[in-house]
């Protein structure tokens, strides 16, 4: 399944394993995007929240 | 068994597999689009849930939401409410006995000057609840803290809660030790490069650390401490052993992986299904 960032138009294959929230990284710009659709070609995906004030380990 | 997330990273993807090789079925619980009624009949009943939300708020919200509705999660609230928050793990590290960094809590900018007396210059300002570093400040000496201060008061009331802590003489480097239940499975040296943090989500860097038995018996000791569960246990070295300064209650375990080889979604995966059998 393909996926085509929404920053830079590039088109990459997504994992065979794809899921619903899995966050993949743009191999041209590096923008993370997070998959909101595996039911759609390309891969409906929007720019993932990397970080959150209370976010961490 | 249930695992609740906000974002599928390379742990969650990694824990998945090693459930599916071990022919546990995992239900995916997306806590931004789900809703979590307090009551009603349940659709679907789990056996066990892991809670992976890498936000504070959300998972700890979260969980006292499904352990009321009479699931087992791991971790659990207390855990989570302990770990999430640096005085209640200190609180609950000096009762065990647990070495830890000299610390002392003011509530105003005032009491926080008055406390830095104590503590003395420099010392390190650390939001109660927050993690990869974020808002932790060196201070260096009373116009620095004065100016810190000026600027907390803005901001949202948590941030008033002044957690001083002493600098602590140690190599540029700390140690991220993996406990699960009653077991040590792994540890790391996260070595800084950049700062005195040494998050590997700030660019730190990560090395094997050999579980020597006096990291093993802290880590457990300090597992026991705070609720027992999933818990990356963050220790430094000094002159006098070692000192413990965190307890993260939802850990990233990729760079562990990594350096140790050593399989931690087996571990966490194990786990659970000893927690789900009870």
């Amino acid at each position: 399944m393909k996926v085509k960032c929404i920053e830079c138009d590039c088109e990459f294959d997504a994992p065979k394993d794809v899921i619903k929230g899995e966050v993949l990284t743009c191999p041209d710009c590096g923008l993370e995007l997070e998959v909101v659709n595996i039911n759609s070609d390309p891969l409906e995906v929007k720019k993932a929240q990397v970080a959150g004030e209370d976010w961490g380990e | 068994m249930g695992l609740v997330f906000d974002q599928i990273r390379w742990e969650e993807k990694a824990i998945l597999e090693t459930a599916k090789n071990r022919g546990v079925t995992v239900n995916l619980i997306d806590a931004k689009d789900s809703t979590f009624p307090l009551i009603g009949d349940e659709a679907i009943y789990w056996d066990v849930i892991l809670q992976r939300c890498a936000s504070y708020f959300r998972n700890l919200h979260s969980t006292a939401i499904l352990e009321s509705r009479g699931y087992t999660v791991i971790n659990n609230f207390q855990v989570s409410l302990v770990c999430g928050n640096k005085l209640f793990t200190t609180l609950a590290l000096l009762k065990a006995g647990v070495p830890t960094p000299r610390t002392h809590v003011a509530f105003t900018s005032e009491a926080a000057l008055k406390a830095l007396d104590e503590v003395g210059y420099p010392a390190i300002l650390k939001p109660v609840v927050g993690s990869w570093g974020r808002f932790i400040v060196p201070l260096k000496d009373r116009e620095t803290a004065k100016a810190v201060f000026e600027e907390r008061e803005y901001m949202y009331p948590l941030y008033q809660v002044y957690y001083i802590q002493e600098v602590v003489e140690r190599p540029p480097r700390d140690l991220r030790v993996f406990v699960v239940g009653d077991e040590v499975a792994a540890a790391i040296y996260r070595y800084s490069f950049v700062d005195m943090k040494t998050n590997i989500a700030k660019g730190g860097k990560a090395e094997e650390c050999r579980v020597t038995n006096e990291i093993r018996e802290l880590g457990i000791k300090v597992a026991r401490a705070v609720g027992g569960g999933i818990l990356g246990v963050d220790m430094m070295e000094t002159k006098e052993g070692l000192l413990v300064h965190e307890v993260n209650p939802t850990v990233e375990f990729q760079a562990t992986v990594s350096a140790t080889k050593v399989d931690i979604p087996e571990y966490i995966i194990g786990y659970l299904l000893v927690k789900a059998r009870r």
